[in-house]
C-alpha cells in the first residue's frame, strides 16, 4: 500500500500540473486546496491521537496576518512564508502547553474558544488590522523577482505542490517512527502510554506544535495567492471545514488530505457556480453521505479498490 | 469608587437587567445541549440551528397569523407553539434518521455528521426565510415598559425581557430539576447518562431514551430562539453564533450540570452584557475568557466531577 501511496501522489501531482495547464482559472483553486491540504495533515496528526481541534482556523489565519503584516517591509514570499510558519509554531506551542492537558471534548471546545478570540481581536482592533475589512497584501516578490501576475501564480502553484509532497512525505514517516505510533496510543489507551513511560503531554504536544506549523504555512501560502486576508479566515466554520476534509480524505494516509481538500475546493467551487445560496448545503450532504456510507473517506475507498486489484 | 457610581450607576442597572434577560436564553439552549450531550454522548453542533429555526418560525408564524387576525394577546402563545412545533417535528426526524445511524461511530465522526447537518440547516434558512433581516416584536410591545427602581432612580425596561424570559428560565431550571430527579422517566435519562451499559442491562430501552432526550433538547433550543425573537431583528448567523456560545457555557459548567449551566449562563451573560455597556471591545471575548479561566483552574469545568482514567 504505502508504493501505490507513492506512485498516486506522483501521479496525483503530475494531474494537478496538467489540469493547472489546461484551465487556467483551476490554478488559483487548486493552490488554495493544497494549502489546506497542509492545514489538514496537521489535523490528521491530532486526528491519530483521536483528539479533534475545533479551532485550527487560529493557526490559519494567524499565518495569514503574519504575512499580510510583514509584506510591507520584505515583500520576499519564500522569506514571507517560513517565517509565518515559524510564528505561527511559537504560538501553537504556547497555546499547546495549555490545550495538551485536555481531551476529547474539552481539547476541541478550548481550541475552539481560543480561535475564537484570537477572531474577535482580529474584528475588534480595527486600527491594527482594519476589522472585517481585512489587509491587501501588496504585490510580493519571488526570489527577488517582481513576477507577472501569471506568473507569481505559476511560482507560488509549485511551491505549493513541492511542499506538500514534502510535508506529506514528512507525515508519513512521522506516523511510522516511534512518535507516531505513540500518538495513536493515546487514543487507545493513554494510561498504558504512561506505564511504559512516555509522557503522553509530550507526545501530543509535539503533534500539536507541528500541526501549528503546518497550519501557519497553509496560512501564508493562501495570504500570498489570495493576496487580501480579512478575519474570517479565523472563524470557527473554517476549522470546521479543515477536520470536515480530513474526514472526507480519510485520515488513513497522507495522501488522504490532499485527496479531500482538492475534491472539497472542486465541488465548493462548482456548488457556488450552480447553486449559490445551497453550496454550503451541498458540502453538508457531501459530508453526510461519506461519513454514513464511506467511513474511511475518499482514502479508504481508493484502498480498498487497490485492495481488489491485488 | 461612589463618583463612578453616580455617573454610571444607571447603566450598570441596564447592563445587569440586559444580561439577566441574555442569560436566560443562553440557558435554554446550553442546558438542552448538555443534556443531550449527557444520553446521547453526541455534541450537536446543529443544536444551535435549531435555535435559529425556532425563531424564525416564531417571528413568521406571529406575523402570519396576526395579518389573518389573531388578536394580540395570543402573540406570547405563538412563540410557544413555534417552539413545540419546530423541537417537536425536527427532533425526531434528526434522532431517528440521522443520528441513530452513528451512534458506534468514533466521537470525531459523529460531531461531523451534526456539523454537516449544521450546514444544511445553515442554507436551508437562508432558502426559506432569505438574508433580509425578519422582525416581529408583537410579544414584547404586548407587555410594555416596566420601570425598575434601582439605586433611587427608575430604568425603564420591557416587561417581556425582565419576567417573562427569566420566568421561563426559571421554570425550566425547576421543572427539569423536578423532572430528572423525582419522576421514572427522568431518573431512567439520569441512569443512561450515568451508565449507558449497566442502564440498558437493567432493561432500560435505551433507544426510547434517546429519542425522547433529543426531543427534549430539540424544544428547548427551539423555544429559547422562539422566546428570542421579539427582542431582536433575526440574520442569518444566529445559529453559529448561539451554537459556540452555548459550547463555551456547556465546558465552563462541565458535562451533565443542570444547576452549573443556570449558573454559568448567568455568569456569561451579565459580564457579556457589562462588556456590552462599559467596554464593548471585549463584547465578544467575556465568554471565552471565563472559559479559558475556569477551564485553567478547574479542568472538568465548575461543577463536573473528574473522570477516573480507564487503563
Amino acid at each position: 500500500m504505502r508504493r501505490t501511496e507513492t506512485i498516486l501522489a506522483i501521479g496525483g501531482a503530475a494531474l494537478l500540473v496538467l489540469l493547472a495547464f489546461l484551465a487556467p482559472w483551476l490554478r488559483f483553486v487548486l493552490t488554495i486546496a493544497l494549502a489546506k491540504g497542509i492545514a489538514v495533515l496537521g489535523i490528521l496528526l491530532l486526528l491519530r491521537a483521536g483528539q479533534v481541534s475545533f479551532g485550527h482556523a487560529l493557526y490559519l489565519a494567524f499565518g495569514a496576518y503574519v504575512v499580510a503584516f510583514l509584506a510591507p517591509s520584505s515583500p520576499e514570499a519564500l522569506i514571507l512564508m517560513p517565517v509565518a510558519m515559524l510564528l505561527s509554531g511559537a504560538l501553537g506551542l504556547v497555546v499547546g502547553l495549555f490545550v495538551s492537558r485536555y481531551r476529547e471534548i474539552f481539547f476541541g471546545m478550548l481550541n475552539l474558544a481560543i480561535s475564537m478570540v484570537f477572531y474577535s481581536l482580529l474584528e475588534k482592533l480595527y486600527h491594527y488590522t482594519k476589522g472585517t475589512d481585512g489587509i491587501r497584501v501588496g504585490v510580493p516578490r519571488f526570489l527577488g523577482m517582481v513576477l507577472e501576475r501569471d506568473d507569481f501564480e505559476w511560482a507560488m502553484f509549485a511551491t505549493a505542490l513541492l511542499l506538500a509532497l514534502a510535508i506529506g512525505f514528512f507525515v508519513r514517516l512521522y506516523l511510522a517512527s516511534p512518535m507516531g505510533q505513540a500518538l495513536s496510543a493515546i487514543k487507545t489507551r493513554e494510561t498504558r502510554l504512561e506505564f511504559m513511560g512516555l509522557p503522553a503531554r509530550g507526545v501530543l504536544l509535539s503533534a500539536y506544535v507541528l500541526s501549528t506549523l503546518m497550519g501557519g504555512l497553509a496560512g501564508a501560502i493562501i495570504a500570498l495567492t489570495t493576496r487580501h486576508v480579512t478575519p474570517l479566515l479565523g472563524y470557527w466554520t473554517v476549522s470546521g471545514e479543515l477536520v470536515f476534509i480530513a474526514i472526507l480524505g480519510g485520515a488513513g494516509a497522507a495522501l488522504g488530505p490532499f485527496l479531500g481538500a482538492v475534491t472539497f475546493e472542486l465541488v465548493r467551487v462548482y456548488a457556488a457556480a450552480s447553486f449559490a445560496d445551497a453550496w454550503q448545503a451541498i458540502l453538508g450532504l457531501v459530508l453526510m453521505g461519506v461519513i454514513l456510507f464511506f467511513s474511511r473517506g475518499l482514502w479508504g475507498m481508493v484502498e480498498s479498490l487497490a485492495r481488489k486489484r491485488a | 469608587m461612589y463618583g463612578w457610581f453616580e455617573e454610571n450607576g444607571l447603566l450598570l442597572g441596564l447592563a445587569l437587567l440586559d444580561g439577566l434577560a441574555y442569560a436566560a436564553l443562553v440557558f435554554m439552549v446550553a442546558v438542552g445541549l448538555n443534556l443531550v450531550f449527557g444520553v446521547l454522548r453526541v455534541l450537536n453542533v446543529a443544536h444551535g440551528s435549531l435555535y435559529a429555526i425556532g425563531a424564525y418560525t416564531a417571528a413568521s408564524l406571529g406575523l402570519f397569523l396576526s395579518a389573518r387576525g389573531l388578536p394580540e394577546w395570543a402573540s406570547l402563545a405563538v412563540l410557544v407553539v413555534a417552539a413545540a412545533l419546530v423541537g417537536g417535528i425536527l427532533g425526531p426526524l434528526i434522532e431517528r434518521l440521522l443520528l441513530r445511524r452513528i451512534y458506534a461511530q468514533e466521537p470525531v465522526l459523529q460531531l461531523l455528521v451534526t456539523f454537516a447537518l449544521f450546514m444544511i440547516l445553515e442554507d436551508a434558512q437562508k432558502l426559506i426565510w432569505g438574508t433580509q433581516p425578519v422582525q416581529n416584536d408583537a410579544a414584547m410591545r404586548l407587555l410594555g415598559n416596566f420601570d425598575v427602581p434601582f439605586a433611587g432612580d427608575f430604568i425603564p425596561f420591557t416587561a417581556y425581557q425582565l419576567f417573562v424570559l427569566p420566568g421561563v428560565a426559571v421554570a425550566t431550571l425547576v421543572g427539569l430539576a423536578w423532572f430528572l430527579r423525582r419522576t421514572l422517566t427522568g431518573r431512567v435519562i439520569v441512569a443512561v447518562t450515568t451508565d449507558r451499559e449497566a442502564a440498558t442491562a437493567m432493561g432500560i430501552d435505551a433507544s426510547r431514551i434517546y429519542l425522547l432526550t433529543f426531543t427534549f433538547g430539540a424544544v428547548l433550543a427551539a423555544l429559547g430562539g422562539a422566546l428570542s425573537s421579539p427582542t431582536a431583528s433575526l440574520v442569518p448567523g444566529v445559529g453559529a453564533q448561539t451554537i459556540v456560545l452555548s459550547f463555551a457555557v456547556v465546558a465552563t459548567a462541565g458535562l451533565g450540570q443542570i444547576e452549573g449551566a443556570a449558573l454559568t449562563a448567568l455568569m456569561i451573560g451579565l459580564s457579556r452584557s457589562i462588556a456590552v455597556y462599559f467596554m464593548p471591545e471585549a463584547e465578544v471575548l467575556t465568554p471565552y475568557l471565563i472559559m479559558v479561566a475556569v477551564l485553567l483552574i478547574r479542568p472538568q469545568g465548575l461543577f463536573g466531577a473528574a473522570e477516573t482514567r480507564r487503563v
